[in-house]
């Protein structure tokens, strides 16, 4: 009994885990315009990836093997955001075209593309005073600075 | 009231203990014994100074985060299958900029990271001044409701477990 069910888990990772990630790889080739195409990349690439490694922890029902699977799933959610990250950047800074389904570019006119670095909208720029008065916290508890 | 870190030291002797008196030092071990010397921890929490200290209080923040996150990242996977999938692609993708609560580098990196695998988002870089976060959307029919997931889900949560 508890072993059919963990065959039916199994099975459910698997096929959810495979299913993701040939849904990536169809939205890079579908979406319209490169930063777009990132969205499919970054985040179902990353579930199918952890799923099929939750797959492997499970059905192989070995210590050793679930940590290093475990590990994977850690090292993907920590990676795939930072490169799927300045992948995009670069497109940004690039100029790569996009589709002109866009609605709205806040980000446009700000980036200074020689030293690659942007600047906040006028509203939201952080004025010096309100950094002074902004600097302290919500409080953690007597002495919470100690850590 | 003692240190978070210092409060994990001592979950980890009483882990070592539990799993010395089993004589036994296995997988299943561990966790039992981490998870009763937390336990412990946790009725003893008045012993240690503080009725409500920094690590239970971490702790606990830092689960409701984890099934936060994986929820959100099952859901965005399946947002973005379903107009992968559609027979039209119909996304209306826009820059927004997000204006930051938190202030120090770890909070901003955590929050763009995390970001990135979310609901129909994806970080493009934080202004020099460290006051915005620009935020590729891919569905922008709403950009209100793109701003207050980020601000009222992902980033409070998020200094909820950090500060």
């Amino acid at each position: 009994m508890i072993e059919l069910l963990v065959e039916l888990v199994l099975v459910v990772l698997v096929l959810a885990g495979s299913g993701f990630a040939l849904i990536a790889a169809i939205g890079v080739w579908r979406l319209p315009d490169s930063l777009m195409r990132m969205h499919a990349s970054s985040k179902a690439g990353t579930l199918g990836g952890s799923l099929l490694f939750f797959a492997v922890a499970i059905g192989l029902g070995e210590f050793d093997p679930a940590v290093r699977a475990l590990a994977g799933v850690a090292f993907l959610l920590f990676t795939t955001p930072i490169a799927s990250h300045l992948i995009a950047r670069a497109t940004y800074l690039l100029g790569v075209p996009r589709d002109p389904s866009q609605v709205r570019d806040d980000l446009e006119g700000r980036y200074d593309l020689a030293a690659r670095v942007c600047q906040a909208p006028p509203e939201a720029a952080r004025a010096a005073t309100s950094a002074a008065s902004g600097g302290e916290r919500p409080s953690t508890g007597a002495g919470g600075g100690a850590a | 009231m003692r240190r978070p870190a210092g409060m994990f030291a001592i979950n980890l002797m009483l882990m070592l203990a539990w799993c010395g008196s089993f004589g036994s030092f296995g997988p299943w071990t561990l966790l039992t014994g981490f998870v009763a010397g937390f336990a412990v921890l946790y009725l003893t929490r008045r012993v240690w100074g503080d009725p409500e200290p920094q690590y239970f209080r971490k702790t606990f923040a830092f689960l409701s985060f984890f099934g936060f996150y994986a929820n959100a990242l099952l859901q965005s996977s399946i947002l973005i299958a379903r107009q992968v999938l559609s027979p039209r692609i119909t996304a209306r993708p826009g820059v927004i900029a997000v204006p930051l609560e938190a202030e120090r580098d770890l909070e901003i990196a955590a929050l763009a990271n995390l970001i990135t695998l979310t609901p129909g988002t994806l970080s493009l870089d934080v202004s020099e001044d460290r006051s915005t976060l620009y935020v590729h959307a891919m569905f922008f029919d709403d950009p209100e409701v793109v701003l207050d997931d980020i601000k009222n889900n992902f980033e409070r949560r998020l200094l909820e477990f950090l500060r």
